[in-house]
Order: C-alpha cells, then sequence, then structure tokens
C-alpha cells in the first residue's frame, strides 16, 4: 500500500483499536501514540517527490497541511491525555470520544490528500459526523443543541457540494472518461474546453456547499455552538484542521473555474463573502460572553481573511491566504488549549468569571496573552506576516477593498485586545478547588499552547526556504 | 436519444413523478401524510435508479435502486413513524409559511432550474441535461420545505428528500463514476441523521419538536 494511504488506514485503525480501551489513562496515551505515528508518516511524506496515486496525489497545496494537521492532531491529543480526566467521562465516553478523533484524523488527512473529488466528499463528509457525535458527547441540552445545527447546516453544505460536484462532472463529461471522470489532476487539463456555463452552475453549489464548512458569512452560524459545546480538544481541531481542509476544497474546485477563461470569475464571490465575514465578525467579537464562543468567532473572521486573500488571487495574495491558514490552525488551537485549561481553572467558560491568569496561573497566563496578541495580528507571529502581505498586495491591487478590510482586522484587534486584559491581566477572579491539573499533568498540559507559539514565532521569523518555496509553488497551482 | 423513445420517456417520466412528490411534501400538513410522501418518493427513486441502470448498463446502480427502496422507502418512513406513535407529536405541522405561499414559491424555483440549467449544459447528452433541471428543483424544494416547516421531523425529511434530489442527478449522469459509492456515503449521511433525532431525544430534552424551543438552549442565552 502506498504511504498515502497508510496514514489514512492508519489513522482508522488505530480509531478501532482505541474503541476496544476503556481505560482513560491507556486510551489517552494510546491516542498519543497513534497521533505521534501519524506526524512521522507525515514528515516522510514531507520528505517525498510529489507523485498523483490513483484516488490521492500530493503537491505543494495539500503538503504543508497535512504535516500540519499531523502535528496539531499530535500536540491536541497530548493536551487531551493531561486534561481529559475533568471532562467527566464514562468508558463508553472515553472509547467513543478516542475513536472518534481518529476517525476524524484519518478523514481530514484523507480530504486533503485526495485528487478525486468524489473521495475528497466523502471524507469530508466522515470527517463531520466523527465532529459531530464528539461535540454531542456531554448530552447536556446545549451540545445537542450545538451538534444538532451542525448536523443540519452541513448535513445541508456538503448535500450541495455533492450536487456541485456531479454538475461538474456533467460539464466534463465529454471530455474525460470514466477513469478520470472526477481527478481534480484530470479535471484542470481539460477545464478550458468544458462547457463554462456548466462550470458556473457547479462552482455556485460548491461554494455555498464547502463554504458552509469554512464558516463564511451567511452560512456561519453553526460554528460558534460546535465550538462552544463539546470538548475542548474538539475545538482545536475543528478550528485549526477542519477549517483548512474545507477552504482547500473550496480552492480546489475554484482553481477548476480559473482555468477556463469564459467561466464566471469566482474570485469575486469570494472576495464578497470574505469582506461580509471579516466585518461582521470583528462586530460580533464585541458582543460575546462565552470565552470560546468569542475565540470560534476569530475563527470566522480569519476564515474571512483568507476567504478575502483567495478571493484577491495572484501569487502574491494566494500565498499570504496560504500563509495565514497555517499561522491561524497554529495559534488557534494554542488559544483553545489556554482557554480550555482557564475554563477547567476557574470552572466556567465565561469571560467574566476568567480574570487574572497571569497573577494566578502565570505560565498558563502569559501564553494566552501572547497567543491572544498573535491571533490578532500582532508580531511576530506567522499571522503578521500573512496579514501585512494581504493588506500590501490589497493596498496595491484594490485600495478601496483594502480599506474595508483593515477596519475589519483592526475592529476585531481592539475587540481581542479588550478580552486580552480582562482574562489575563484584569483583577483575579477565584479558582474553583482542583480545578487545574497538578504534577506532571500541568507540565504536559502546558506544553502544546507554548510548542505551538514558538512554531507560530518561529516560521513568521524565519521561515524555513523549502517550505517558503513550497507555499510559492502552491500559491500559483491555485491560480 | 430523443423524445419518443422508450429509454428517454420513462426515465423522465420517473424524474417528473420525484418532482411532483416534492410538492406534495411542500402542501402536506399532517405529520403522517408527509412521511408516507416521502416514503412514496422513495420507492419512485428506486424505480428510477432500477430504469437508469438498465438503460445505462450499468449493473452497481441496482444495489443503489435497492438501497433507496429499503431504506427511505421503507426503513426510515417505518422509523419516523413508530416516533411520532410513541411520542404523540401533534399530527399537525406547522409551517412557517402559508401553504399557498410555499407552493407558489415552489413553482418560481422549479422556474429559476428550467432557466439556468437548459442554457447551461446545451453540450451536455440531451438525457443528463434535462434530468439535471428535475434533480436540482428537487433540491431546491427540499430546502424550501426545510425552511417553510418548524417540526424537527419535517425539516430532516426536507433534507431526506434534498438527498433525493442528489441520487436523481448522478443517475441521470451518463458515466459518472463512483455513483453507487457516492450515493450509498450519501445514505449514510441520511441515516446519521435520523439516528440523531432518536439519539438527540429532542422531545424528551426540549417537551417538543418544535425547532424554535431549541434556541432557548443556545449556551450563550444561559
Amino acid at each position: 500500500m502506498p504511504l498515502q494511504w497508510v496514514i489514512v488506514f492508519w489513522a482508522w485503525a488505530g480509531a478501532v483499536a482505541l474503541a476496544a480501551v476503556p481505560n482513560l489513562r491507556q486510551a489517552s496515551w494510546g491516542n498519543v501514540a497513534v497521533s505521534a505515528v501519524s506526524f512521522l508518516m507525515a514528515g516522510v511524506l514531507m520528505a517525498q517527490p510529489y507523485a498523483q496515486q490513483g484516488w490521492t496525489h500530493t503537491d505543494a497545496v495539500n503538503l504543508p497541511f497535512i504535516l500540519l494537521s499531523a502535528f496539531v492532531g499530535l500536540t491536541t491529543a497530548v493536551f487531551s491525555a493531561a486534561t481529559l480526566d475533568r471532562e467527566g467521562f464514562d468508558h463508553w465516553r472515553i472509547r467513543a470520544y478516542h475513536a472518534a478523533f481518529q476517525i476524524f484524523m484519518g478523514a481530514q488527512t484523507l480530504a486533503l490528500l485526495a485528487d478525486n473529488l468524489g473521495v475528497m466528499w466523502v471524507a469530508i463528509e466522515i470527517a463531520t459526523l466523527a465532529t459531530v457525535s464528539m461535540v454531542a458527547v456531554h448530552r447536556t441540552p446545549a451540545a445537542f443543541e450545538a451538534a444538532w445545527k451542525f448536523f443540519i447546516l452541513c448535513g445541508v453544505g456538503i448535500a450541495l457540494a455533492l450536487f456541485g460536484t456531479i454538475v461538474l462532472y456533467l460539464a466534463a463529461q465529454p471530455l474525460l472518461d470514466e477513469e478520470t471522470g472526477l481527478s481534480w489532476t484530470a479535471l484542470m487539463e481539460v477545464a478550458a474546453r468544458c462547457d463554462p456555463a456548466t462550470l458556473n452552475l457547479a462552482f455556485a453549489f460548491l461554494l455555498l456547499g464547502y463554504g458552509t464548512k469554512v464558516g463564511l458569512v451567511p452560512l456561519h452560524s453553526w460554528l460558534p455552538d460546535a465550538h462552544a459545546e463539546g470538548p475542548v480538544p474538539i475545538s482545536a481541531v475543528l478550528s485549526g484542521l477542519l477549517l483548512n481542509a474545507a477552504m482547500l476544497a473550496v480552492l480546489r474546485n475554484k482553481a477548476i473555474v480559473g482555468a477556463n477563461p469564459q467561466a464566471i470569475a469566482a474570485g469575486p464571490f469570494l472576495l464578497a463573502m470574505g469582506l461580509a465575514t471579516v466585518l461582521l465578525a470583528a462586530l460580533a467579537l464585541w458582543r460575546r460572553r462565552d470565552a470560546r464562543r468569542f475565540f470560534a468567532w476569530s475563527s470566522i473572521e480569519h476564515m474571512g481573511i483568507a476567504a478575502f486573500a483567495f478571493g484577491l488571487g495572484g501569487p502574491l495574495a494566494n500565498l499570504a491566504g496560504l500563509l495565514h491558514l497555517l499561522g491561524h490552525s497554529l495559534v488557534k488551537s494554542a488559544i483553545f488549549f489556554g482557554v480550555g485549561r482557564a475554563s477547567q481553572a476557574k470552572g466556567s467558560q465565561k469571560i467574566v468569571d476568567i480574570g487574572g491568569l497571569v497573577a494566578t496561573h502565570p505560565a498558563l497566563g502569559w501564553g494566552l496573552a501572547l497567543a491572544i496578541a498573535a491571533i490578532g495580528g500582532l508580531p511576530p507571529a506567522l499571522l503578521f506576516v500573512s496579514e501585512f502581505r494581504l493588506l500590501a498586495t490589497a493596498a496595491a491591487e484594490a485600495p478601496w477593498l483594502a480599506i474595508p478590510l483593515a477596519i475589519g482586522m483592526v475592529t476585531a484587534l481592539a475587540a481581542l485586545i479588550t478580552v486580552l486584559q480582562a482574562m489575563c491581566f484584569g483583577a483575579p477572579t477565584p479558582d474553583v478547588p482542583n480545578g487545574s491539573p497538578k504534577g506532571w499533568q500541568e507540565m504536559v498540559a502546558a506544553t502544546p499552547l507554548w510548542l505551538h507559539l514558538v512554531v507560530a514565532a518561529a516560521l513568521g521569523l524565519a521561515m524555513p526556504a523549502g517550505l517558503a518555496a513550497m507555499l510559492g509553488a502552491a500559491a500559483r497551482v491555485i491560480g | 436519444m430523443r423524445f419518443g423513445q422508450l429509454t428517454y420517456d420513462l426515465s423522465h417520466l420517473l424524474g417528473g413523478a420525484v418532482l411532483l412528490l416534492s410538492f406534495v411534501l411542500l402542501y402536506q400538513r399532517r405529520i403522517g401524510t408527509v412521511i408516507n410522501a416521502f416514503a412514496m418518493q422513495g420507492m419512485v427513486l428506486a424505480a428510477a435508479a432500477a430504469w437508469a441502470a438498465h438503460a445505462q448498463g450499468v449493473p452497481g446502480l441496482y444495489l443503489t435502486a435497492l438501497l433507496a427502496f429499503g431504506v427511505k422507502g421503507l426503513l426510515i418512513p417505518f422509523a419516523l413513524h413508530r416516533l411520532v406513535r410513541e411520542l404523540n407529536l401533534h399530527r399537525t405541522v406547522e409551517t412557517a409559511l402559508g401553504v399557498g405561499l410555499s407552493m407558489t414559491a415552489g413553482v418560481a424555483l422549479v422556474g429559476l432550474c428550467i432557466l439556468v440549467t437548459l442554457p447551461a449544459t446545451q453540450d451536455a447528452r440531451l438525457l443528463s441535461r434535462e434530468s439535471l433541471a428535475f434533480a436540482m428543483s428537487v433540491v431546491l424544494l427540499g430546502m424550501l420545505m426545510m425552511i417553510t416547516r418548524r417540526n424537527a421531523i419535517s425539516q430532516v425529511i426536507g433534507l431526506l428528500s434534498l438527498e433525493n434530489g442528489l441520487i436523481l442527478a448522478a443517475i441521470g449522469v451518463t458515466g459518472m463514476p463512483l455513483v453507487v459509492e457516492l450515493s450509498t456515503a450519501a445514505l449514510v449521511l441520511m441515516l446519521a441523521l435520523v439516528a440523531g433525532v432518536f439519539a438527540f431525544q429532542i422531545r424528551e430534552r426540549f417537551d417538543t419538536l418544535d425547532t424554535g424551543s431549541l434556541e432557548e438552549h443556545r449556551g450563550e442565552r444561559r
């Protein structure tokens, strides 16, 4: 079996094995071990030349995101191992949680690897089902409400995406045979000769369908609740991984439509949705009282920024968008690690109940403060680089669009700074007894946050030349 | 393939019947009848898939037909009927939009689909392109049903009927790769959704299947 499939099936085999382990400690460290092996395999895959292999392929676009997924999966598994005892799971939930986690990781990797658009759709569907069950795992009314909304909205979204995929094949049907019919590589080659009107129709459905999963306005409303009600580690992988896979699905399909000169220009649609997303999210951030919903809205804002970049198009803006996705994944999952620990320590995830973390929990407080500053786009993290590049490109190419974008970014930054001051530097709020992990657990729980910050800063200050070249090539591939 | 040939006529007849049943779903007010209309739509879809399997010579589509018949024609309607009986739901469906208005909107959507698909697909083979107009109408009517009903079961049926439209589209496109795999995967999603209705025990938690009351449980209101 080629390595591309080994990674996917390794995670799914891990899911089957973990479903049989009822013990919390064994299951959570088993989960770490499975994720660590996946991370090693992703590293090996990164070093291999690009290849097409049946339904899957590796290219400059997906390789960085596969490595990132495996990295965030590993750190989330570590965080989960150190903090999961606070969630109060019985043994059935321990089995279900770890199995769903690895099913999700396998499906996420497959969605990124897929060359066949049908396989990509199935992978995103599996990832959705796995995350819905994880969001509902607490079985409280609020968790059910969040999971149900997530399920219905994303169900409609992925149904529309499948319809778009079928129409896309209809457009290419006269030019392709049954073997290559849904292959992205093959579709890119013949896209210029496809019927442009059918491509337009397909793109409308694909943008709405996968756009729902990205969380673009006006299709975003499932996202804040789904992030706030599941176990803490799930917020980290939802924000850090699933949104990227959906965004890459949009980009792959946009590239096909973009390769046909007579088809409608896909960029302005993404641009408009991206800008609306940034502006709505920047305002919505001011009204949040729940810390996890607050940062989920911040994810919506960042997906809007990325959509704006890809909508602008061209190598420069695309590069900024890809950097933004990478940086957002690293920093946002770090924030959810921090917020998760803070809400466990304070016994509430309301912003008013979490105050003065720097005074009571210095390592956590400073880590969270730096992470929030980084997600706001302050240097030196990767997000500063990407936002600066995007604004510079937008100012040169479409100055009238750069102004509202900058207003949105600054409004969001101000909201983030307000929350940063309240949560990290305000008057300390009382801890609940036994809220914080002790001993080795405290060390292990703190590591992922700081590790993510170090990686994000390192990539912002000195990106390795190989990765930079790969991202530059990817920015040209997606047009 | 043209008008007057059996292959063409029969697949259009079945596609048209699926669309007609979407309209039935749109105007029925009693929940039991809505479920029956959905079962009927599933069975007609199964017939359409079986005919496509025969006409296109793709034996895999017989599997799609069998699954559509067994799951959408029998299993899901049976489960939903049981749920309605066990929970003793009020049998009349509350609609957010009047029947007359929903029907008018439905007709407008079908008109839109024809306007959009027919010019768009001139290169494609005739059969594909007209069944695409049917399929897209069923998809949009399913969405309309989800919008106009406030009851959780009716919304799920709206999504299920939307998915019927997807299958209709997939079997209408001759030579579509992975068609059996994709339609099965879509069916799994729908089964998970129906399982969700049971697993989430919305009735027990919220005392009514009216999704409006779910809003009160949004974490932010606490």
